[in-house]
Formats: structure tokens, sequence, C-alpha cells
């Protein structure tokens, strides 16, 4: 049923952490290394060796510049991928079932057996989480890595999304939003964790750690002086240049 | 939004099909025998091309059947339930007519059915915030007084129809009026989509892949936009002022075919915008509208 459930026992999500993501991409394709040989249909690509490569990814990295009132610009590696949410307007718009939100643990997941491919949760979801595979006619999107999070068969330190587990740089982090007294909780409550397009009102489990402030590095001010430029203002020939030019 | 070929047939189809038979449910002609077969095969063949239309954007549309379950939660869903029960009660009215044996109030729920039915299709895109310009009160009216006009004016009910035009005329122009800047009043941009506005100008710096993905293809047309003021136009003129003038001038069964004719053909024209010209909040992520 594609209504959604009240309350979710628990909230897996991802905190995805700004300030640290180094923009690699190894999540995307270690995403798409995962999530094309596991939960569903494989993550096809069309044309990929020809003139306009595509294919279906669960997770893309973007980039931005991010310019301040003052100071230098700042580049931000931005990893993007289902948000999961407490809201999701993907499960309602959906006419078959096929989408859903687990009351168990708040996943949404989408039954690809059910699903007829008409792409309206795609346009539901304001974040482009949802992307329907070319090749098989699905909607395809994150499963948290649902195949993993709960595998016995995994040692215990596998047994968390393949974004997470890859990430090189301790970007990604994997847990449960709805404990406060978990690890991802601590960390969001720590460093100001958001929501993206929260006036959408779809309450994103995932949360995003903002880039820390930059270092400010104090000037050194005991050679500065002896520094100075000795004349500030031109002499003989370019002086007179100088006030020629300026007085027309 | 792509303007997807099949779902401005399905669309533009089903919406002059339920009108037709909205008509013809209220007995609005009363026909019998051979001229409403002529009519009813009008309005069913319209409604029911319109919906096959829309089964040939479904990536698998073999598993149809499944769309009829989640009519609580789904206006897609919905809409296909409430298109079914139309056509069906309409059908079995039709039967009726053939016969001429008509129980008219069977007529009155299928016309009922029948304009919920193009209520729902409104909704489908009525309803998603991530596209401001249709998130409006204006797009359920605009499609149902259009489904209601152009319907009248192949049930060739003159007068109705010219009244319901005038109406679709003004709506039109408030839809476009007060679509035109909802993207920007919604308040969302590339700073809160991202979540780093408060931190200063953000900008779109490098998409995640060079090549083109289904989120652009689908959801980031652009091509057509720059004409859309000479579009609007002609859709204008074509879908009203020229049905109405042709109308003031003669209400003969030619001239009423032609302003049916004329008034469809600058449907498919504004529907073809509806979807060019409606901008998913996805583009932000991409530096695009």
């Amino acid at each position: 049923m594609t209504t959604l459930p009240k309350t979710t026992q628990k909230k897996l999500g991802l905190v995805i952490d700004l300030d640290t993501c180094v923009g690699c991409h190894a999540c995307v394709v270690s995403c798409k290394g995962w999530n094309t040989e596991n939960y569903g249909a494989p993550l096809s690509d069309q044309d990929a060796y020809g003139a306009d490569p595509s294919g279906t990814f669960l997770n893309r990295v973007h980039s931005y510049e991010v310019q301040p009132e003052a100071g230098p610009a700042q580049l931000i590696h931005f990893p993007k991928s289902c948000l999961h949410c407490d809201d999701a307007p993907c499960v309602t718009v959906c006419p078959t079932g096929a989408s859903y939100k687990r009351q168990e643990d708040g996943i949404v997941l989408v039954n690809e057996d059910a699903c007829i491919g008409c792409g309206l949760c795609a346009w539901a979801c304001p974040y482009g989480a949802r992307e329907m595979d070319q090749a098989a006619g699905v909607m395809k999107k994150c499963t948290l890595c649902v195949d993993r999070i709960y595998n016995e068969n995994l040692p215990e330190v596998d047994r968390v999304p393949s974004c997470v587990r890859t990430c090189p740089s301790g970007a990604r982090h994997f847990g449960d939003l709805g404990d406060e007294t978990s690890e991802v909780s601590k960390l969001v409550a720590a460093r100001g964790g958001m929501d993206l397009m929260p006036e959408l009102g779809t309450k994103p489990v995932n949360k995003y750690l903002p880039p820390r402030p930059k270092d400010v590095i104090p000037e050194f001010d005991i050679l500065a002086p002896y520094l100075e430029p000795v004349a500030s203002t031109q002499k003989g020939f370019l002086g007179w240049l100088d006030k020629a030019l300026e007085k027309i | 939004m792509n303007p997807a070929g099949s779902v401005i047939v399905f669309t533009v189809s089903s919406g002059l099909g339920f009108g037709l038979l909205t008509w013809l449910g209220l007995g609005l002609p009363d026909v019998r025998g051979w001229a409403a077969f002529w009519y009813y095969a009008l309005g069913f063949g319209l409604a029911g091309g319109g919906l096959l239309a829309s089964t040939f954007h479904l990536g698998n549309p073999q598993r149809f059947l499944k769309a009829f379950s989640q009519w609580r939660s789904s206006w897609l869903s919905r809409e296909g339930c409430l298109a079914v029960a139309a056509l069906t009660v309409l059908g079995l009215f039709a039967i009726g007519a053939l016969m001429s044996t008509v129980w008219q109030p069977l007529g009155y729920i299928g016309a009922v059915l029948a304009v919920l039915t193009v209520f729902a299709t409104s909704m489908i895109y009525a309803q998603l915030k991530t596209v401001p310009r249709w998130n409006h009160w204006s797009t359920p009216v605009l499609f149902m007084l259009l489904s209601l006009g152009g319907g009248g004016l192949l049930a060739m009910q003159v007068w109705p129809a010219m009244i319901l035009l005038a109406l679709v005329g003004v709506m039109q122009l408030v839809a476009w009026l007060s679509g035109d800047g909802r993207f920007e009043s919604r308040g969302t941009d590339i700073g809160t989509a991202t979540g780093l506005g408060v931190r200063g100008i953000v900008r779109a710096f490098e998409p995640p892949h060079t090549g083109n993905n289904y989120l652009l293809k689908e959801m980031v047309h652009k091509v057509g936009r720059k004409h859309a003021v000479k579009l609007r136009i002609i859709a204008f003129v074509l879908m009203i002022v020229a049905p109405l003038g042709l109308l003031m001038v003669s209400c003969e069964v030619p001239m009423v075919i032609l302003a049916a004719i004329l008034h469809a053909t600058g449907t498919f024209a504004q529907r073809w915008l509806f979807f060019a010209e409606a901008e998913h909040v996805v583009g932000l992520y991409y530096g695009k509208r």
C-alpha cells in the first residue's frame, strides 16, 4: 500500500559530511558496482562507449562553488542519493503500490515486480533521487543497501551501505537517525546537520553536515614592516606621466 | 518537463472524449439509434484512445492492472479507476441509447464520473510540489473547463460551449500569468536545494557526469521555451479566439465541426506548452531550470 506509515520503528539513513567529502566519486562507483548485481534489475548503461553515454545511477556527486560576502570562494562536493524522507511524496503518488516506505526501518524501496515504469515518483521527488532504468523500464533508487545491512553472510564491518564502506575520507555515516543516542544523531546535533529543501515538507531522514568555517591564518608582522614598499608614489618621468594623466 | 507525445495525446484526447461523454450522459444532445452510435463512437474513441496512448510512456505496460490498486493515496490510480467506472457506466447508458431505451439516471452518474476522471487527471499534475507552475488550483479548473468546453463543441452544444470556451480563455490567462512567477515565489532555489545558500552565492560548478541522464531528459527540458510567447499566442487563438469567432458568424454544423477541429489543434499546442514550460526543482541541482 502506498500510504506512508505513521511512524517507523527506526529511521535508517545517511549523514553526509560536506566538510570532508573530497569529491572522488568512489561512492558513486561502489554504489553502481554493488547495486548493479544485487537488489533488482541491473543499473544499465546506454551507449556506454559511444558518443552520448548515459546510465542509471543511484548516487551522484555534484560540485558547487559558494562565494561568501567576503573572502575567497569555496568548492563543495555534494553527494546526493535518496534521502528516505519521512513524508516521501514519491511513495503516495505510486499507482501500483510498487513504491513503499518500510515501517520497520523507514527505508523507501521499489518493488520492481509491481512497477509499471510510469515515472510519476521521479516527478514527485524534488531531489532527483529516482531514475528510470532505460533497459528494464522500472524505477531505480537507493535501497540503503538493504541487502548488505542485514546480511549475516557478510563480515560485520561490511554491513553498512556500499557508499559508506567505500568512502576514503569518512564523509559518509550510516545509522538510525530516529534514535537520539546513536552516533549519527549525535553527529547531526554537534555539527548542525541540515535538510535539503525543507520548505517542500518532505522531512528527509538523511542529513547533510555543513562545511566548517575555513581557518584564517594570522599574519606574521615581525618582518612585515621591512617588506613595505619604499616608494608609494612614482618619481621622475613616470611620476610626471602619472600626474599628467590624472589631470586629463 | 519533457513534453512527451504520448502524454500530450493522452491528456488532450481523453479530456475531449470525457468532455463529450459528459454532455451525452446529461442527455445533451438526447441521441438515439445511429446518431447515438456515431456520437458515442467519437466519445469512447477519444477517451479510450487517449488512455491507450498513456500506456505508451510506461516502462512495463503489461502490469497496468496493478495501477487500479492504490486509489486511496494515488491520483494516477484514482484516474484509472474513475476512467474505467465512467466508461463502464456510460457504455451501459450508450447501449440503452442505441436501443432507444434510455435510463437517464445512469447517464447522470456517468457524467459525474467523467468529470471526476478529468479532475483526477489534472490532479496528477497539480499535486506535484516539485513543479510550482502546476501546483495550483488553476490546473484542475482549467483542465475541467477545457474538457467540458471542447466536449460541448463536439456535442454541438453551441451556446454552453461558447460560454465555457470564454471561461477557458480567462482561466488560461490566469494560469499563464500567475504561473510565470510561481517558481521564484515558492522560495526554492539552489541555496535551499543544497542547504548552502546561507553561506553565500551558490553556483553549480561541476555536474556529476559530463553526459546526459534520465533526470535531465525528463525534467529539465528547455527546448522550445524560447518560442513560448509565440506558441502561447498560437494556442490561445486556435483554442479560444478562432472557435468563438467562427461560432459568432454561424452555428451551422460544418462551422461547429471546424471550430472543434481548430480548438483541438490549439489544445495540443496548449498542452505542449503545459509540459515544456513547467520547471522541476531538480534542475536547480544542475544549475538549470
